[in-house]
């Protein structure tokens, strides 16, 4: 049981080496630009630009500008902002972790209670009217710009629908700490939290469906008939549990992205200060440092959770526990 | 449903299904898997219902079992069982049976089991379904059914998951978790199929012994000849959803009154004498259940083939057995009576 | 070898022994499938009306989409209104521009500029599907040629691109996307003697094709590879039949259709990504629209005059939709699993 997952971890680090490399190989190895000028910003004084060089050896060969690079992200952790003048970058971003982290997983535990149920009722009712709708609706969910979602959530809520009793409750947009006022907190997120999970209960219902109706096809669900089992007991145990294999490696990577940035968009629509807004701001300014550190980090999120599903998967199917 | 009805009939009849026909509503129209299926199954017997794929023997023991869920399926004739019509009942009244009266094993006994659970796990999943244990209780039966049913170290194996086990020794534990609420009749649908023949052979001792340990009934479905050979007490053959003939085993071998039972004995090498350059097959294949020819649907590869063939045969009986063939009508046929004297020569 | 013996042993050929070819029998199961019928034609009218998007500017809008129009009017119901017309509420010292008007003029109002809304939505429309179209195919064709050479030749070249694979994988696609984008999109890019501006669509239509690469090359890999290990190929290749048309003849029929499964669906997604870079404002640049760019513009007068916003996000779903409809028929018609489901015994 060790051997692999120091397997996994060995890959994990590779993988990481190698998004640093394209990461690096992006932001200052691209043909035709001046990386200097890139990261001094707009309107860079040649002092800024003097400096900028030197601090990042941009006259020295690409393998030392790397490790200058990976120096300053991970080691000293002193990259500093040249459009924001001074401002340093990893305390920036690790101080909006906490709100990525609570939009997501608020979203995460409604799309996947919603995608649960949605699934097995379509699969119960396979062919029959409820399944079709419900599937209608999953694709219409996946269909939707998440943004223009939110877009539309803060007209009905913040606007249009605001004095009636059904929204009144609804703040105005922003974060509160969870620590500062955990009410708070709840009611600014929850729209955003159902924003978000729309399109995820889309996709994981669908793909419920899909394994669940895949599931009865196999001979264990007719053993499990034969045992005398109930139907709930035959969907739960026997059909969702084996189904649950998929849902969960999704739910892994899906969980990683999102955490790693792709909340950024509902994070701009509810103007929640977290990683993916950061991003966002840098963005709008060109702030190259910015927009380097949040996506090293967030990538680098994403590839430990990617080694966390594997290995989550490997205790859930005990089929490849014994493969590795 | 009185009481007293629930044991078994005064003659020993466990089962006794009378016509039942399946079919499936398709787009090209009804297609008819099983016509006017009847047969009875008694205590402590082991009755083989041997045919090539697609004869529907399959199709008999799952409608048996009530387990068909295909929509589609129409259902008719009686199942009766210790005198109650299976398909009358509710599908809360079948659950309770399943299991623990009726139990069923598979062909493949990796694809037939959970593969996220181990296998203590599923008997005890099945224990618990039927009677009031405790989890404790449940596994400690579980480990002592392993045991009994030859599985070494049974506590060691009942933590294990079912890719981790050979394939004797997950049908050992599939047998044994149909037995775990000591059902009166076992249906085995091909159970050695997916083993080695050593294997089988140990499967099938198994097979004969629960009549004597666990006095149940076991209704074995096959397409071997030898299986049927070595353990049953009465075989019924089908052919394309009929029963073309059924009787006691040694009549049915010794002297078979269907030309189709004739060839599938001929396709087993036999056990004393010169064995031939080749051994011979039926020619052609069964027919589908929609290009399936009116009257006898075994004619087209029929070597006896008449102008009688044209209608339907009933079944006629000969003694014990029966057989749906013109050439049964009147008495048995030539070739079964040569065989039937040789096979007493052979005995004797 | 003859070629008689090796049609024998291949599947794909024997198919074709039957009177009609796999590819027909698909494409007649899929014009038999309504939804799939029914979103084809919903494609080509928007397709169709995107196209018209000249014509609509100068005969019904009567206005140039790209050109800000603040002191115009229109003549509605025989008066004369102002596109931007002075805030009512508050001080009176804004503007607000013109909301719906149900009419061909500023059909959907306007934005912030004073630009009918509708006609833009159509210009928009043409750069949405094209950027989305051609992002599908720099995919699938990147997709297959990885996957193929991947799957096919095996050994280190695997090793290598399964990697790479592997790395691009684990990227966050928007954040792949920004970082791509911010690089290019804020100064344009200079390879050798070609200059691609910063505006040019191609930015976009690369960037987006790029990101999503793994997800089908990493399918067609792995099917290549299981092709090149099964039966049949191994039988050729005892035959004596050569690699490169145990490639064309085997291997490629089956990862074209694969491709053809997957462009529809790659299609969805590559528009709703393009909206969404857009709405970043590091897709379309300006004056070129898209539906996401428009959905930007209405963004500041989402609560004034949220058609603005509304209307180009309805044209997002609807197309989006029609797509993921028609790459459910084209998986149903072309997966060949779906006819091996056939009731045992």
């Amino acid at each position: 049981m060790l051997l692999p997952i120091l397997r996994r971890l060995a890959e994990m680090l590779f993988v990481m080496f190698g998004i640093s490399v394209v990461v690096f190989g992006i932001f200052f190895a691209t043909p035709g630009a001046d990386p200097a000028a890139r990261i001094a910003g707009r309107n860079a004084t040649p002092e800024v630009l003097a400096q900028v060089r030197h601090s990042f050896g941009f006259d020295e060969p690409l393998p030392v500008q790397y490790v200058k690079v990976m120096e300053k992200l991970f080691i000293s952790r002193d990259l500093t902002s040249f459009v924001n003048r001074g401002e340093k970058v990893i305390p920036a971003v690790v101080e909006s972790t906490p709100v990525t982290l609570s939009l997501v997983f608020g979203a995460a535990v409604i799309w996947v209670v919603f995608a649960i149920i949605m699934g097995m009722i379509a699969a119960a009712t396979r062919g029959g009217i409820p399944d079709r709708l419900l599937m209608f609706l999953g694709l219409v969910g996946i269909s939707m710009p998440v943004f223009w979602v939110g877009s539309v959530a803060n007209l009905i809520t913040q606007s249009r629908f605001h004095h009636t009793f059904l929204f009144s409750w609804v703040p105005g947009l922003g974060y509160t700490p969870l620590t500062q006022n955990p009410g708070m907190w709840f009611k600014q997120l929850v729209i955003p939290w159902i924003t978000l999970a729309i399109l995820y209960i889309g996709l994981y219902g669908r793909v419920l469906r899909a394994n669940l109706v895949e599931a009865y096809q196999e001979d264990f669900i007719r053993t499990a008939r034969a045992k005398g089992l109930s139907e709930r007991r035959i969907m739960v145990r026997h059909a969702l549990r084996t189904s649950l294999i998929t849902f969960v490696s999704m739910f892994g990577l899906d969980f990683g992205a999102l955490v790693g940035g792709g909340a950024l968009l509902t994070e701009v629509v509810f103007n929640l200060p977290g990683v993916g807004r950061l991003t966002y701001v840098a963005l709008q300014s060109l702030d190259l440092p910015f927009i380097m550190a949040t996506v090293m980090y967030s990538s680098f999120f994403v590839v430990v959770a990617n080694a966390v599903v594997d290995i989550a998967y490997a205790w859930l199917d005990p089929r490849v526990r014994d493969a590795r | 449903m009185p009481a007293d009805l629930m044991t078994a009939n005064p003659d020993g009849t466990l089962l006794d299904v009378r016509d039942l026909c399946v079919s499936f509503r398709s787009e090209r129209g009804i297609i008819r898997i099983l016509e006017n299926v009847s047969f009875t199954v008694r205590e402590r017997e082991i009755l083989s219902i041997v045919g090539e794929s697609g004869s529907g023997k399959s199709m008999t023991s799952l409608a048996v079992m009530r387990l068909i869920t295909d929509p589609n399926a129409i259902i008719t004739g009686s199942i009766t069982y210790k005198g109650r019509d299976l398909l009358k009942l509710s599908p809360k009244e079948m659950r309770a049976l399943r299991g623990r009266e009726i139990a069923m094993i598979f062909q493949d006994p990796m694809t037939a089991m959970t593969p996220v659970y181990t296998i203590g796990w599923q008997i005890e999943e099945q224990l618990r379904a039927h009677q009031n244990l405790s989890r404790r209780a449940a596994r400690a039966r579980a480990v002592e059914l392993l045991g009994e049913m030859g599985v070494p170290a049974p506590a060691k194996a009942a933590g294990r998951f079912p890719h981790q086990l050979s394939g004797g020794l997950r049908q050992r534990a599939m047998i044994a978790m149909a037995l775990s609420c000591n059902p009166s009749l076992l249906i085995a649908d091909e159970p050695t199929t997916a083993l080695d023949v050593t294997v089988q052979a140990q499967i099938l001792e198994l097979l004969l012994r629960l009549r004597t340990d666990f006095g149940s009934s076991v209704m074995l479905i096959t397409h071997d000849m030898g299986v049927v050979a070595t353990v049953s007490d009465r075989v019924m053959v089908m052919y394309s959803g009929i029963i073309a003939e059924r009787g006691p085993k040694p009549d049915v071998l010794g002297g078979p009154t269907h030309p189709y039972t004739l060839g599938l004995l001929h396709s087993i090498p036999p056990m004393h004498g010169e064995k031939p350059h080749r051994l011979p097959s039926i020619p052609g294949s069964p027919p589908a259940p929609m290009g399936r020819p009116a009257g006898c649907p075994f004619q087209p590869r029929c070597e006896f083939r008449m102008d009688a063939c044209a209608s339907r045969p009933p079944l006629f009986r000969n003694g014990m057995q029966e057989a749906s063939c013109w050439l049964a009508e009147k008495g048995m046929p030539d070739w079964a009576h040569e065989r039937a004297i040789r096979a007493a020569g052979e005995a004797a | 070898m003859s070629d008689a013996t090796t049609d024998a042993t291949l599947p794909k050929t024997a198919a074709a022994e039957t009177p009609e070819g796999p590819w027909r029998v698909a494409l007649r199961k899929l014009f038999r499938d309504r939804t799939a019928v029914g979103a084809i034609i919903v494609l080509v009218l928007i397709v169709l009306a995107c196209c018209a998007a000249p014509l609509y500017a100068k005969y019904v809008s009567q206005s140039d989409p790209f050109q800000s129009n603040l002191d115009g009017s229109i003549t509605l119901d025989g008066n004369s209104v102002d596109i931007m017309q002075a805030d009512t509420a508050g001080l009176g010292l804004g503007v607000t521009p013109i909301g719906p008007t149900w009419h061909g003029q500023y059909f959907f109002g306007a934005d912030n500029q004073g630009r009918d809304v509708a006609a833009r939505m159509l210009y928009g429309g043409q750069n949405s599907l094209l950027i989305s179209f051609f992002a599908t195919v720099v995919t699938l064709v990147l997709a297959a040629i990885i996957g193929t050479i991947a799957g096919f030749i095996g050994g280190l070249t695997d090793t290598v691109l399964a990697r790479l694979l592997d790395v691009l994988w684990a990227f966050p696609v928007y954040l792949l996307a920004i970082s791509l984008s911010i690089v290019f999109i804020s100064k344009g890019i200079q390879i050798g003697p070609f200059t691609i501006p910063s505006n040019s669509l191609i930015l976009p239509i690369m960037i987006i094709g790029i990101v999503y690469v793994p997800y089908v090359a990493r399918p067609i890999r792995g099917q290549v590879m299981s092709l090149t290990r099964s039966d049949f190929v191994l039988a050729a290749r005892c035959l004596g039949v050569p690699s490169f048309r145990i490639l064309v003849r085997d291997i490629l029929p089956n990862v074209t259709t694969t491709l053809i499964v997957f462009a529809p669906l790659m299609m969805a997604l590559n528009m709703l990504t393009e909206s969404a870079l857009s709405f970043l404002s590091i897709g379309v640049q300006p004056p070129n629209a898209s539906w996401g760019t428009i959905i930007l513009d209405g963004e500041d007068l989402l609560y004034t005059q949220p058609m603005v916003a509304i209307a180009p996000g309805l044209a997002i779903i609807i197309t989006v939709l029609a797509l993921n409809f028609l790459g459910d028929g084209v998986r149903d018609a072309f997966d060949p699993r779906a006819k091996l489901r056939v009731k045992k015994d």
